[in-house]
This record gives structure tokens, sequence and C-alpha cells, in this order.
């Protein structure tokens, strides 16, 4: 069973990403677009593009049963799901499943386990992989016993609420039984439950994450992990490997927690485990699964020297795990920037358009990974990510300077970038120090505009 | 008993003149599902779900598909007749072209059929769900571009009408 020729059902940047390797190892690409893309730079690079259906997702990128029509009407081995649209929907791994065509992925059934959060976080016990502590408590009894052995700051949280409806910090643990009384009268008045929940609070959390793979047969490595902090609003904008200053003793054991978990689901393929950095306890718990390729896989191929999508290939054609855990060496640093048809003036508005111009950054240590060329357009449909620009240097300073020039020599017209905003950031102190939380990104944004609202009164 | 072309094309009628959507039909293992227009997402992942369940029906349809061989094809672009007493129907959705409800039946049109807007000439599948195409304008069938059960994209121009009046 050997894949020839693979369909992607996915778009943009990491289409071209896809075809890139595909056509180094001699297979031959069908590139599902949607009318939007039929003219785009993925549809040229393909041996061939259909035409799955119109602009919108829903009539086209998500329809599972036309991207394996599209499969088994091309000829193609395999399915290439990319990220998002399809990527991590059990339907589409299972429909594949059932019609002999290899979904390049995980089974439909890991896909399910760690789709689902509660699932996911019993798992990641099983597996002995910490979780944010916590649990329900009936009496302010039980809530002092399991206080203690959480520790302050926790949050009180009705188990009925939702939304931060109902929720209570706690500072010190004498000021607990009250706050859980308090808590408990008023979620059985508000939501005719008075059961409550105790969790950690985690003040200041870094976003880490650990990148694996695994045969499927119970084997998994780990390509160490990328910090991926600076977020607004949950997405992503800069991501990095190694993830700065944190202790070997924490980084191993996230490593080792990740394979852990991946192990007990007998992971296959590509697979990135989430956790979250508890920056004032030294401590790590676990957040979620993701069952794909990530865009930020760049910055690890970067200090690895390895091919994720070639090995993701490889697992799904039924080669296994080529590669050793001693065989993953790490090299330096790299960072990436996510850069966006977005504008940070207008609260990050999405700016689509035709693309009049675009030139992107080359160079020793450069890697740009876009779709955008001159007369490109972005359209209105999809995410408005346009190029991940990475660097890649011996250390974090060298690699943050290489990076700064890069965006320093992008030239982009016609649609608003977020370009100018990643050199502030690059070039600020506290994320040149390394190590920021996910809170930074929010906190930078509301000092500048404060900043503003000073110089218009003043 | 077993589906003839006859049957196929009776019930294809009667659903055209009934008040529903869709059907789904399965008789001693002959599985039909026929539906309107381009249908509904929400049918469509109701019928996801329900095909990874029962793999592989024995849809002679579906094994008789024979898809471009080339992965070098040009893409069929959209070509819209300079004439404009010609019209061309769009293909409504990516899928399998048949010009008959099944193998050895006759098929809805031939080049110089009559049709009138409502006339279905062309049936599109999808992972074994039938989909009509009607002429959407009255006339004359003037070419008929896919070759039987080829793979035609979404909004590939399937059928050229001579229009009519």
């Amino acid at each position: 069973m050997a894949i020839r020729r693979v369909l992607i059902a996915n778009r943009g940047e990491i289409a071209t990403r896809i075809i890139r390797t595909c056509r180094a190892l001699g297979i031959e690409t069908v590139l599902a677009a949607s009318a939007a893309d039929r003219d785009s730079l993925p549809a040229r690079f393909a041996n061939r593009t259909v035409c799955i259906g119109p602009p919108r997702p829903a009539d086209s990128y998500l329809k599972v049963e036309t991207i394996v029509h599209a499969a088994l009407g091309t000829k193609c081995d395999a399915i290439h799901p990319g990220y998002g649209f399809l990527s991590e929907r059990a339907p589409l791994a299972s429909l594949c499943e059932s019609s002999n065509v290899i979904f390049i992925g995980p089974t439909a059934a890991q896909i399910d386990a760690v789709g689902d959060k509660l699932r996911a976080r019993s798992e990641a016990q099983a597996a002995e992989v910490p979780v944010v502590p916590g649990g329900s408590v009936s009496t302010v009894d039980e809530a002092v016993a399991l206080g203690k052995t959480i520790g302050a700051p926790l949050l009180v949280k009705a188990v009925g609420g939702g939304g931060g409806r109902g929720m209570k910090r706690v500072d010190r643990l004498e000021d607990l039984p009250a706050a859980m009384e308090l808590a408990s009268a008023e979620a059985g008045a508000a939501f005719g439950d008075a059961r409550v929940y105790l969790e950690r609070f985690i003040a200041s959390g870094r976003h880490v994450e650990v990148q694996v793979l695994g045969d499927g047969k119970g084997r998994v490595i780990h390509l160490g992990e990328r910090d991926c902090s600076v977020q607004r609003r949950y997405q992503k904008l800069i991501e990095e490997t190694p993830a700065p200053g944190l202790t070997d003793t924490l980084r191993k054991a996230l490593h080792a927690a990740a394979v852990r978990f991946s192990e007990r689901l007998n992971y296959r393929g590509a697979g990135t485990v989430e956790f979250l950095v508890d920056r004032q306890r030294d401590a790590f718990y676990f957040l979620e699964m993701n069952a794909r390729i990530q865009v930020e896989h760049p910055v690890t191929e970067a200090v690895t020297g390895i091919d994720l999508v070639a090995e993701q290939i490889a697992i799904a054609n039924g080669e296994g795990l080529r590669l050793q855990q001693a065989d993953i060496r790490r090299n330096g640093c790299a960072i990436e920037c996510r850069i966006n048809a977005e504008d940070p003036a207008n609260d990050f508005r999405p700016s689509p358009g035709l693309v009049r111009e675009a030139v992107w950054p080359a160079g020793e240590g450069v890697r740009v990974d876009t779709h955008i060329v001159a007369g490109a357009r972005v359209p209105p449909f999809y995410d408005s990510l346009m190029a991940k620009i990475i660097a890649h240097a011996s250390d974090r300073p060298a690699a943050l300077a290489k990076l700064r020039e890069a965006i320093a020599a992008t030239r982009v017209a016609g649609v608003a970038t977020n370009l100018a905003f990643h050199t502030g950031v690059l070039s600020d102190p506290e994320f040149q120090a390394g190590g920021v939380d996910t809170g930074y990104l929010t906190r930078r944004l509301e000092a500048r505009a404060a900043q503003k609202m000073e110089v218009s009164r003043g | 008993m077993s589906l003839t072309a006859a049957d196929v094309a009776e019930i294809l009628r009667l659903l055209e003149q009934s008040s529903f959507d869709e059907l789904d039909l399965e008789i001693n293992g002959v599985k039909l599902s026929l539906r309107r227009g381009g249908g509904s997402e929400e049918a469509l992942s109701r019928r996801a779900a329900k095909s990874a369940a029962v793999p592989a029906a024995n849809s002679s349809l579906a094994q008789n598909s024979s898809p471009n061989s080339a992965a070098t094809h040009a893409a069929p672009a959209r070509a819209t007749p300079a004439d404009p007493t010609l019209h061309d129907v769009p293909s409504p959705l990516l899928g399998t072209f048949y010009r008959s409800p099944k193998p050895g039946a006759p098929p809805f049109v031939e080049v110089g059929s009559e049709v009138t807007e409502e006339t279905i000439v062309a049936i599109i599948e999808v992972m074994k769900l039938m989909n009509t195409v009607r002429a959407g304008a009255r006339g004359t069938v003037a070419e008929i571009l896919p070759t039987d059960g080829s793979l035609v994209e979404y909004d590939q121009p399937i059928l050229r009408i001579r229009k009519s009046g």
C-alpha cells in the first residue's frame, strides 16, 4: 500500500506547504479547492485542482462526502486534511476508513477521544498527566479539605454556572468557608443547583505545547516543545521553540507527560499536546490535544531538521515511526510570526481584498510559508492568515534579530497587515526577555489604548 | 425482485411531483437515494453519518464510476457560451456525472431532445447519493459535455442547450 497520489482537503499556506513535501517525495497532488480558491497559488502548484463547491466553507471545505468522492474520483490513495476545516472531524476519518482511502492523521476514535474535553481530561489523569487541580464539593468541610490540597489562589465555581457567572476568587484559604457558603447560596438561587466546584486559579500561565509523533501501536516520540503564549483572544500570533526560561526539570516533565498521554491513546501520526505552565508555581497542567498538524509546526522543523508532513505521510503509509527518540536533536532557536490580513489599528478587523504587492523575505535561516503572491486575493470567507515568517538561529537573540530584519524586508500592499504590530512586539523588552504569559498581549494592547486616550485628552 | 430502469424513472417522476426533497429506498440490497436540487447541508451530514455506519452499499452506479485517470487534467473552466441563444447547465456540485438513472437505462436526454426548465437532464452522484440536475432553460439539447460516469466539478458545464423562443 503505497501512497502515490494525495488529495489535499485544504487551502492557503498549508495546502502549499503539503504540496511542497509531496513533490519532494514524488507524490502527485490533487487540490480540492472552493470556487474562491481556483486561481490560488496551491491550485497552480498541485498536479490537478478540482472545484468542490462554492466559497462558503460549509458548501465546500466542510463537505465530508464531497471530499471523499473527489479523492475516489481522482484516484487518490490518501487525503491530507491540513489544519482547521475537517482535520479534526471524526466523520471524515471514518468515511475514509470505510471507503479505503488513507486518512493522513489519527483514527476516528482517537479524534473523538481528544475532542471531548471531559474524556481527554480523564485520559490525562489515567496517564498520570497533571490537570488543573479541582473537584466538586458539597459541604464547607469538604471544601476546606480540598482547598488545602489545591492551594490558594483558587476559584469557587457554580457547577450549574458558566461563562464566568457564579465564580468567586479566593486568595487566602481562611476566606474559603465564607466564599463557599456565599457561592453555594447564590448558585442555588441563580441556577437551582447549589453544588460548587473548586479549581486552582492560575494567575499567570504560559501556553507551552509538545509536538509528538506516534506509530499508532503505542510507540511515541516527542520533538520538543513550542511556546505560543503571545495570543490575542486565543489566537496565537508568535510561536517559538525552545520555550524560553523553563527549568530543565520542567521541560523534561512536559515532554514525558505528552508522550505518556499519546502512548495511552496509541496515537497515530503527528499531534500536539497543549499545556498551561503556571508561572508562580512552576507547575504545568494538561489543556488538550490537537490531533493534526499545527500552524506553528515549522519552528519545530527548523530546529530538528525533520519534515513533519513527510513523517505524517510515512506513518499513514504504514511505514511506522522512522525515527527513534535519540535521533531527535534540537539545534538553536526558531521563532515564527503569523502575518495576517487584519488591521491592528481597527481592533484587528479582517482585511480581505486584492494583494497588489507581496515581497517576502529570504535568506539563510529564514523560511516563509505562504500562498500569497502579487495579484492574489484574500477571500472574506476564510481565516486571514497570509504567511508565516520563521527565523532560525543559534540562539534566541540571534533568531529575534533575524526575524525583525525579515519582517522589515517584507512588503505587502493592497490589504492591511499586522506586520508593524509584530515589529512592535519583537522590539519590546518584555518579549525580548522571554517567557511572557498568555495575558501579555492583552495587557500590551490595553496599555497602548490607555496611552492613546491620554494623548487625545492632553 | 429488483429495480428496473423503468421503475427508477417512475420513482424519479413520483418524487419530482411530490413535496419531498429526499428519498432513500432499499430493496433487496439495492439502495437508491434521490435528492432534489443541491440539497441541504443538514441532509448531507445526516447522510454522512449514515454511510459511515453502513459501509459499501452495493450500488452498481458506484462500482461503475470510471473517474478520470490522469492527475494532470486541466481544470475545466466555466465557459459561458458567446452565443446568447445557448445556455450552459452547470453541475451543482462535484460528483460523478450520469446521463441515465441506471446503467443500461435510456438517458434522460439526447442531443436534439426538447427540454423545459424543469426537465431532469442528468444525475450527479456523491458517495452513492444521487442528485438530479434540471435543464434550467427551455429549448433543445445541443451538446452533452462530459462522458457518462466521469467526475465533474462544481460549476462545470455539463449540457449545452439551444434556447427556444
